[in-house]
């Protein structure tokens, strides 16, 4: 048998422009209905558009727009029979996919479109080698078969610039990171050369270096192949930075479509003129007049030195500990009335453990002192009295509220467990919370699952002020909200800092979101802060090296200001994990002028 | 994995031990004699007294079990006080009819249950899902006796496609591994049911499916391996549960197992014969988690021995 085998070869051929007027896939009056308890509704209505030879169509919109059931309706993935495609065409060329069999949609699938996912880290099979994964696809659509069908999904993570391809064959999904995992997903889509490719939120689940780098490879890929790829994302900046066309949705309904640069220059829609305002941008922070610059903080609310968190990973004969995860290791910090201090980094780097062990939710050393009582070594009283002055809001306001309590019960319970007031007294006070959170007071007697996420999210926060605390802890409390959401809860907690004097640590991966709300900002990376100062110090002037390529990471949401190349990142983070004896070098914090800490 | 096994062999010895210290404490808190099943109802005090200084019985509770334990380290499980003989041949002398019964009722355990689990996940909400469920259900609940009478009445007596009882050949085996098995396919119907349930619903699934792969490809290759994965852990903690339905079933068959053994023994109040099936029958338990416990990586890549 040959080894060679016939295929095109990527990038030979000359990049193809936008301007062939044939359109590879074209959509009309698609309808896509869903059963409900109330009988069927229209989750997407009326929807028509079409996409060129390589051309990006960029789908936006925020949760329920339908920009998903659209996808799943072109890949006829939709889960039925609860959803269905009610009316309209999917003209792939001269084939209906609405009307086509499953058999032969099949042939589709995989082959003439392929589809990515939001989630890398679910979407590939735990217990398949991803060598097994590729190849499957390639064998199911092709002839090729054994080495050649081999050799093939080799070139194919060559192609998503995974080093040593041969060798991660054989490696397992979970023995990657989140950003390889989209990249064997990319490949696993590219692998066969389909003519439209679906890509559902592809850097969502990424931290944001990941991210720009993944953005890149699509672009790549897409101008080297000439594929057309159809983007559904939330995220305006990543619109801007990929799209040649446009589609805003809501509801279901197509609010605008356009080309990238006329929607953010001149968006004609309401809609989008309040979709484009809302998202937080970095630099708006700077411009923002409120008046009190924070000065020296004559008593600190919250006061972190030295702190440190190992988790003990256990092996050998007797199951002892082998190896430490040196989740936090030394950090210092301290947070006055009034102040908002950001803590940023990517997945793993720490700030979720550093605020668990501020709240007393995992065993630390060093010392926390919170409203001038310490942590370490105090009283089972003292620390319930801490407890009480540190409160959290956490980012998934659908898991952080029990769906089988009221959610007025939910705003009292903090209260209930420390003993204040009798029963009328709480009740009151929770109705008072609720009309201070911008809900009101007969919705007391729902369920969770009767609001939106924005307002549970508001609720999270009417329980964190139930106990009136000196710190709020806010661990990634607005990512899971839709921007405009976002920005009404972003609004609300400068207000109650204004009102109350709220301290916050603020935690975040969003540089454009901490850069709006933060009076400071830490940085960290692998449980050591690398950089801090005021907002202004390190979004003007960045001095670690790790900070400026956060901060150059975002998507800005201009097509204007698109950037041509992202800063490559082939290594890996590395692991916080030692051997018990070996510990992380710590670095060393030098003030480079005004309190700006930078690591040397 | 040579060190896991160790530690694992040495934790299995560890409760060996506890259950042999638990299982003699047990039996020598019984108001039962066993010297005077020995002697008899004629025999003289005398006698009774001797045969118990023969045996060693009159010795306070930890020389006896000290003593136990000495020949149980040396291979000896005693000999049994009614029939004469060492225990460790009668055990093995019943051990293999006993094996074989258990071997039929996990596989028809898992072959009635794991299919009806499938078809009903597959076929969710609909009345095939609904039947299999109900069925599933009765065979949760129905008394072994009771299923092993019936099966009898039903294929052996009316229909006459099985033999009554005994031991011997292929059919045989039939009606009592049926029996054991009929309660655990129940079981495994169910979990195998909401654990496929689960992954189907996965988002690796949808991957799957948006490759174009065919409707059977994707569910075993990519579902079943996964839904699997909790019940491996389950078929090593069965043996445990099987091990008492056996008791049951070859009384009802007649199948000449350790069952049978230890059922006579319990009448008599044959000590020996009684700690020797309970030892085996404790490590066929620890042996049977053992090797779940070793399976779960080939099937699981995400799950490291240590």
């Amino acid at each position: 048998m040959s080894k060679t085998v016939t295929r095109p070869t990527a990038g030979t051929s000359a990049p193809v422009a936008a301007t062939t007027t044939e359109a590879v896939l074209e959509i009309s009056g698609l309808t896509v209905a869903v059963r409900g308890e109330t009988g069927e509704r229209e989750v997407v209505s009326d929807l028509s558009f079409k996409i060129q030879r390589g051309e990006t169509l960029c789908i936006a919109g925020e949760s329920g727009s339908g920009k998903s059931m659209t996808s799943l309706a072109i890949m006829r993935l939709l889960p039925e029979p609860a959803a269905r495609i009610a009316a309209g065409s999917i003209m792939l060329g001269d084939l209906d996919l609405a009307t086509l069999d499953e058999r032969r949609m099949r042939t589709v699938r995989g082959n003439r479109i392929a589809m990515i996912f939001q989630e890398p880290m679910t979407s590939l099979n735990p217990v398949l080698s991803i060598g097994r994964q590729l190849v499957e696809a390639i064998e199911t659509h092709t002839g090729l078969s054994g080495s050649n069908a081999r050799q093939r999904a080799i070139e194919a993570l060559k192609a998503v610039r995974i080093s040593e391809a041969e060798g991660r064959l054989k490696q397992f999904p979970h023995e990657l990171s989140g950003g390889m995992r989209q990249r064997v997903m990319i490949a696993m889509a590219l692998a066969l050369e389909p003519d439209v490719l679906i890509a559902d939120e592809p850097t969502t689940a990424l931290d944001v270096t990941v991210q720009g780098e993944v953005l890149e490879l699509l672009r790549d890929l897409q101008r080297q192949n000439g594929t057309s790829l159809i983007l559904i994302t939330h995220d305006m900046g990543v619109v801007a930075e990929m799209a040649d066309q446009v589609i805003i949705m809501r509801h279901g309904r197509m609010v605008e479509q356009g080309k990238a640069t006329e929607i953010f220059a001149a968006p004609k829609a309401d809609y989008t003129r309040q979709l484009l305002a809302a998202v937080p941008r970095i630099g708006d922070g700077a411009a923002r007049a409120d008046g009190t610059p924070i000065t020296a903080n004559p008593a600190h609310i919250a006061q972190v030195r030295d702190l440190q968190v190992r988790f003990d990973l256990h092996g050998g004969f007797f199951g002892g500990v082998t190896r430490r995860v040196h989740a936090v290791e030394g950090v210092s910090f301290s947070i006055g009335p009034n102040e908002t201090l950001a803590l940023v980094g990517e997945s793993g780097c720490g700030k979720s453990t550093t605020a668990k062990a501020i709240a007393g939710l995992v065993p630390f050393s060093g010392d926390i002192i919170v409203n001038g009582r310490s942590l370490p070594g105090s009283s089972s009283a003292e620390r319930k009295a801490v407890r009480r002055d540190v409160q959290m809001i956490f980012q998934d306001p659908f898991a952080s509220l029990d769906p089988r309590m009221r959610v007025g019960d939910l705003v009292a319970e903090p209260m209930l467990i420390h003993g204040i007031g009798s029963g009328q007294e709480r009740r009151d006070q929770v109705a008072s919370l609720f009309e201070r959170v911008g809900l009101s007071a007969d919705q007391m007697d729902l369920y969770p699952h009767e609001f939106s996420g924005g307002q549970r999210q508001r609720i999270c926060i009417a329980r964190a002020l139930a106990l009136k605390p000196k710190l709020i802890i806010a661990d990634e409390s607005v990512s899971a909200l839709d921007v405009s959401v976002q920005a009404r809860v972003l609004e609300l907690l400068k207000e109650l800092q204004r009102e109350f004097g709220i301290a916050y640590l603020f935690i975040s991966h969003d540089m454009a979101v901490v850069e709006n709300i933060s009076d400071r900002v830490a940085v960290m990376y692998l449980g050591q802060i690398l950089e801090m100062g005021t907002r202004d110090q390190v979004f003007s002037n960045p001095s670690h090296p790790y900070t400026r390529r956060l901060i150059e990471a975002v998507p800005v949401p201009d097509p204007a200001r698109r950037r041509i190349r992202f800063e490559r990142l082939d290594k890996e983070i590395p692991s916080s994990t030692y051997k018990v004896g070996d510990a992380p070098h710590k670095v060393a914090l030098q003030d480079i002028g005004n309190g700006h800490l930078v690591a040397i | 994995m040579i060190a896991y096994l160790c530690r694992r062999l040495f934790q299995s010895l560890l409760i060996l031990l506890g259950i042999s210290i638990i299982t003699f404490a047990l039996l020598y808190l019984l108001p039962a004699d066993p010297v005077r099943q020995i002697a008899g109802r004629s025999a003289t005090p005398a006698t009774v007294e001797s045969i118990r200084r023969q045996l060693g019985l009159d010795q306070p509770f930890l020389v006896q079990y000290g003593r136990y334990l000495w020949n149980l380290v040396q291979g000896d499980l005693g000999r049994s006080y009614i029939q004469r003989s060492e225990v460790s041949e009668l055990i093995v002398a019943r051990l293999p009819a006993t094996l074989l019964l258990m071997v039929g009722a996990i596989v028809c355990e898992l072959l009635i249950g794991l299919t009806m689990g499938l078809l009903a996940a597959v076929r969710r909400g609909s009345a095939t899902d609904q039947s299999l469920m109900v069925a599933s259900f009765v065979g949760v609940s129905a008394p072994q006796f009771v299923v092993g009478l019936l099966l009898l009445y039903v294929f052996a007596v009316r229909l006459n496609w099985f033999p009554i009882g005994g031991y011997g050949t292929f059919s045989h085996l039939i009606l009592p591994s049926l029996t054991v098995g009929i309660l655990g396919a129940g079981w495994y119907a169910r979990m195998m049911r909401s654990s496929m349930i689960d992954v189907l619903r996965q988002d690796y699934i949808r991957t799957a499916r948006a490759k174009g792969l065919a409707r059977a490809t994707v569910l075993i290759r990519h579902a079943l391996p996964n839904a699997i994965l909790p019940i491996v852990a389950m078929i090593g903690i069965d043996v445990g549960i099987l091990m008492g339905g056996i008791v049951v079933v070859e009384s009802v068959f007649g199948w000449p197992g350790i069952g049978q053994l230890v059922w006579q023994a319990i009448q008599r109040v044959d000590i020996p014969i009684i700690m020797g099936v309970t030892l085996v029958s404790a490590f066929a338990i620890v042996l049977g988690n053992l090797l779940a416990d070793i399976v779960a990586p080939f099937i699981d890549p995400r799950i490291k021995l240590r």
